[in-house]
This record gives C-alpha cells, structure tokens and sequence, in this order.
C-alpha cells in the first residue's frame, strides 16, 4: 500500500465502496415469488409483475447497456432513445442560459460598475431571486402560450440570478489599484472594462455561471415532468408511468453524468481564468 | 525660468467620519525642475500618498493646484507614469505581459513585435531575463515585482515618475539592489522623479533635494534640503562624504523634533508658502567651519 499514491488509493477506495454497494444493492432486492405463491392482493396490484419492484443493478445494467448501444433511435412521441431525450434536455438548457448570460454579464457588468445601480437594482434582484423558477411556470404558458418556449423561459429565469449577482459582485470588487493601473494608462471606459475589469472579475463571473448551469439542470427534469412531449425530465416520468423502474433508474443515474460532465465543463473553464495574487 | 512641476496652496480635506473635516494638509507649495530627483520625507499619515495621487492625476485636492510644463494637472496622464507602492501589476497577465501593457497603452500603433521587444528591453534593464518573463506575477519574489513595476513605469518615458514607497515592502538587500538598478536607469534617461519614502539613507542616496513635511493635521511642505554630495553616488562611499552626517542629522532632527514644533501651524496670509530652502555644504571653502549654524539655512523665495 505504501507505494500508492494518494490519488490511486482514494481511487481503489471509490471502486471499493462501489461493488459493496451494488453487493447490497443486489442482494436486498428480494428473488420474484412465483405466480403462484402472489395473494390475489398482490396480483391486484401488480406487485407480481417483474418491472413493478426496484430491479436489482444487475437489471439496471441491463437496461443501460441495451440503451446506451442505440441511443438515438426514435420509434414514435412515446419511444425515443435515451441520447435524443438528454439531446432535448440540454438544447434546452443551453439555449435558456446563453439568453440568460447574455443579458445577466453585461447587465451585471453595468451595475458592478456604479454604486447608485448596485443599490437599486438590489431590492428587485432580492425579491425576484428566491422565486422557485416552476412557480414562473404558469404564468410562463399562459404568456408564451408555447410549452417548449416556457421550459425555455423556466431554465433562463432560473439561470440568471447566480450570473448576474456573482458578474455585479465581481465588477464591483476589483481592486482600485487595478483600475488606477488602467486610469494612469488613458485607457478609455471600453479598453478598461475588457483588458483590466473583465479579467479581474472573471473567476468570480465563471462561479456564477458554474451556479447557474448546475440549477438549470436541476430545473429542466421538473420542468419537463411539467410540459412533457420530450426530454430526460419526460423521460424519466413516462417510464414511472409504464411502471418501468428499471428505466427509471437508468435515466436517474444518466442525469447524474450529465449534470456532472457539463458542472466538470465549466470547472475547466474556472480553472483557466483563475489567477493568484 | 518657470518651474517644470509647480504645486500650489495644495489643501486637502476628508469628511473625518464624525461629521466633521479633517484637514490633511493645508497651502502645501513646491516646485520640481526638469530632471531632477526629489524625495519627500515625512511621518506617516502627513498626507504624501494624497499629494502623489493628485500630482498622478488620481485624485483631485479640494483646492490649490499642480501645474506640469505650463499645464494644469487634470486626470492621470501617460505622461506621469506611477510606481506604486504595491505594484499594482495585472496578476492574470505574465510579466512580459504586464510591461507590454503599459508600452501598447503608449504606443497603440506600434506592432506586436516592436511593443514586445520594447517590454523585453526594459526588463533586462531591471535584471528580468530569461524565462522570468513568462512567469506570473504571483510566481516572482518582491523584489522582482517591484523591478517589474519600475520597468512598465520606465518603459513609457514619462515626463514625470512617481513613486510611492517603492521599496517598503523589501529586505535591505534587494532594496539596495534595485536603488542601484533605479539610479542607473535614472542616469541614463535624464527622468524627472518624486518620489515618497520613508528611509532617510535612501532619501539621501538618491535625491537631489528632500522635501520634508510637518507632521499632520494640517500639514505643509516645510523645508526643502539639498543633498550637496557629487554624483554618481555609491552606498559604501556616500557616508565617507563630510556633508553626509550632517544632512542626516538635520534631517533626523526635523522628523524627530521640529516636524512636530511646526505642526498645524497656520501660515499667514499672503505668504508664498514655499519650503525653506536648506542647504548644508561642508566642503563649501567659501563657509567657516567654526561660523557654520547660523549659516546652515538660507531662505530662498
Ligand atoms: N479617502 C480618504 N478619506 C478620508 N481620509 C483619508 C482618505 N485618504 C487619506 N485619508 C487620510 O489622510 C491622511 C493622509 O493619508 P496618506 O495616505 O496620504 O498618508 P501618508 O503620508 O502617505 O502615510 P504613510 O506614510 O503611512 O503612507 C490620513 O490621516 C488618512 O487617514
Ligand atoms: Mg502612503
């Protein structure tokens, strides 16, 4: 053990930690009783019928192994493949939060950039921040009438807040020092803004784009449970109301990755506008 | 001959916080030539970074003014490059970088090659060279940031260079390096310098008049003392030079006494207000060494 790295232990650690669970996973999910041996209660139900119960990984893997080899195959509104669901998913989450960012960094910009902005825009941005973005849902299809346009609007209201309030917080936390280095240099309010603020600001702007990311996809699953047609969120919905926990798991399990691989995405980005003092 | 800096009746006053005024420094008056390097001496809290900032443009005092080669100081300007005191480099930008920015901001017409080459220039002239000049600025010692700052000052050619306690945060060694390093730029390029400090031997080291100041509130530029040792200067052999102790000792003596004796003083109306020019020269044949106090100052308006 001595001569493994920190790194590969806590790697060996995880892998561990991963097969006990599935052991017990497994091995807590009771064998099928029989047909015969089902109460007519339990028939009732459909307690007895296979895809009822929480399958087993072993089913899980199954399933995900069948989906992810064809993961875009589309066989009707009701049977779509896992790909083309999170394809829908994240269409729509990047579409609502580009609209987001491009309105929430220059605005964001502007009132980092004069103390008077900062303290009037606060009050609104306070009240309007802690709204749960489903609660715009409503007002949302009534607006916009379109249900595909309203998820849309539930991910860019969603998204905008972190970007906005972390982009004012940034701007207006530069160091003067900095901003004197530009004065003394006759850089102009332009030149300033993108060779001194911007890059001053932006580790502190990409923490709240990472925010905002993270929370729209949080939000896209509800929202999609909520307008349904297409999309994990959908997806996830439809398979509980075919009964099929096992597809139920595996999209669970495939928001998880998602969410992980585009929070990673932005994480590299972080990291790349980063700078010590 | 007009003066090349001419700083009038400065008075700067800050709300003090319990509603009242604070007055930092009341009608603080002098004058700077083409060329020369001027040291301002004083305690803390006497109000020079103020009077930096205003000479850089930075700030604007609540009355009096500065006026540069026949001009009224309005806003910072190209033409008064600052060092100041904690470098106030870009941390995201290289070194290299960093210069090229203040050399693009000077001549935005120059090509990415000539700017390059011009920064690079200027840092070998500090000592920076190699692969130092890629290195962020996190990722150099103090003393190699501060000749970092000194090279993007000095690589615009301003007409005027402020520095503001420019080797305050650095150990005796590296300071005596870099005062080396700057003396030498100096020589070569005939800037005109004003410069804050707090270390008398440095004053002395490097000035051609100190500007010494009353202790705040209300303080003022009181004297003005000519440093009578002959360039080039050199650390070792200065304090064998005769006028050495002497202007150190009337230097301590002011920031030790007087600075506090002159304190708040209120100058009558009508007075120029301009320091009292103090030159001490004991190699002057002309003075007897017996006669020499009362001969020590000479007002000069
Ligand atoms: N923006 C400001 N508002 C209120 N008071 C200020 C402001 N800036 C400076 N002062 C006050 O002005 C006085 C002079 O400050 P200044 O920084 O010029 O001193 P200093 O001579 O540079 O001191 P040090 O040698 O310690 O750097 C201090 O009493 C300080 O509290
Ligand atoms: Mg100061």
């Amino acid at each position: 053990m001595g001569t493994l790295s920190l790194n590969q232990r806590a790697a060996l650690l995880s892998v561990l930690m991963l097969v006990v669970g599935l052991l017990i996973w497994e091995a807590a999910i009771p064998a099928q009783k029989a047909a015969e041996e089902l109460t007519e209660y339990e028939r009732l139900t459909g307690a007895g019928s296979a895809k009822a119960g929480v399958p087993p990984p072993s089913q899980v893997f199954a399933k995900a192994w069948e989906q992810l080899s064809n993961p875009f195959y589309d066989a009707g509104p009701n049977d779509k493949g896992i790909g083309i669901q999170i394809g829908y998913s994240i269409y729509r989450v990047l579409t609502g939060y580009l609209l987001a960012a491009l309105i929430a960094i220059p605005f964001g910009f502007l009132i980092g950039m004069s103390q008077v902005a900062y303290k009037a825009f606060n009050p609104f941005i306070q009240v309007l921040r802690p709204i749960s973005p489903l609660a715009w849902m409503p007002l949302a299809l009534f607006i916009i009438g379109d249900s595909e346009a309203s998820a849309i609007f539930v991910i860019f209201i969603c998204s905008i807040w972190p970007m906005l309030i972390n982009t004012a917080f940034g701007v207006a936390g530069v160091r003067e020092d900095w901003v004197n280095v530009a004065r003394t240099h006759e850089l102009g309010p332009i030149k300033t803004a993108f060779t001194v603020i911007l890059p001053a600001a932006a580790p502190t702007i990409l923490t709240g784009m990472r925010i905002s990311i993270g929370i729209a996809w949080l939000v896209i699953v509800a929202a999609e449970m909520l307008v349904g047609g297409t999309g994990i969120g959908y997806y996830v919905w439809n398979e509980w109301n075919n009964l099929d926990l096992t597809s139920v798991v595996f999209s669970i399990l495939m928001i998880g990755v998602v969410g992980m691989l585009l929070d990673a995405m932005f994480g590299l980005l972080q990291r790349r506008v980063t700078y010590a003092e | 001959m007009k003066p090349y800096l001419s700083v009038e009746k400065l008075t700067q006053r800050f709300p003090d916080g319990t509603g009242g005024e604070l007055t930092v420094f009341e009608n603080a008056s002098f004058r700077v030539e083409k060329g020369e390097f001027v040291v301002i001496l004083g305690h803390s809290g006497c109000g020079k970074s103020t009077i930096m900032n205003i000479l850089a443009g930075l700030a604007d005092p609540t009355s009096g003014v500065v006026i540069m080669d026949g001009q009224e100081v309005k806003g910072p300007s190209l033409d008064r490059g600052v060092v100041f005191q904690n470098y106030s480099l870009l941390p995201w930008l290289t070194t290299l970088k960093n210069v090229m920015f203040g050399v693009k901001a000077r001549h935005p017409e120059w090509t990415k090659k000539q700017v390059e080459d011009h920064a690079t220039k200027f840092l070998a002239m500090v000592g920076l060279e190699g692969d130092v000049i890629h290195r962020k600025p996190s990722q150099l010692s103090g003393g190699m940031r501060q000749r970092v700052s000194i090279a993007r000052a000095f690589a615009n050619h301003p007409k005027l260079l402020l520095l503001d306690e420019p080797f305050g945060a650095l150990d005796a060694l590296t300071r005596g390096t870099i005062q080396d390093e700057l003396l030498n730029i100096w020589g070569q390029m005939e800037q005109t310098v004003f410069m804050i400090t707090h270390d008398i031997d440095e004053a002395i080291l490097l000035a051609d008049r100190i500007l010494l100041m009353t202790n705040g509130p209300k303080a003022r530029v009181a004297e003005s003392v000519e440093i009578t040792i002959p360039r080039p200067r050199n650390r070792t052999e200065i304090v064998e030079h005769p006028n050495y102790y002497a202007i150190r000792n009337h230097l301590v003596q002011f920031l030790g006494k007087r600075s506090k004796e002159l304190a708040g003083q209120p100058t009558e109306a009508g007075q120029t207000n301009a320091p009292e020019t103090v030159r001490i020269d004991l190699t002057d044949p002309a003075d007897d060494p017996e006669d020499k106090r009362p001969a020590l100052k000479a007002v000069n308006s």
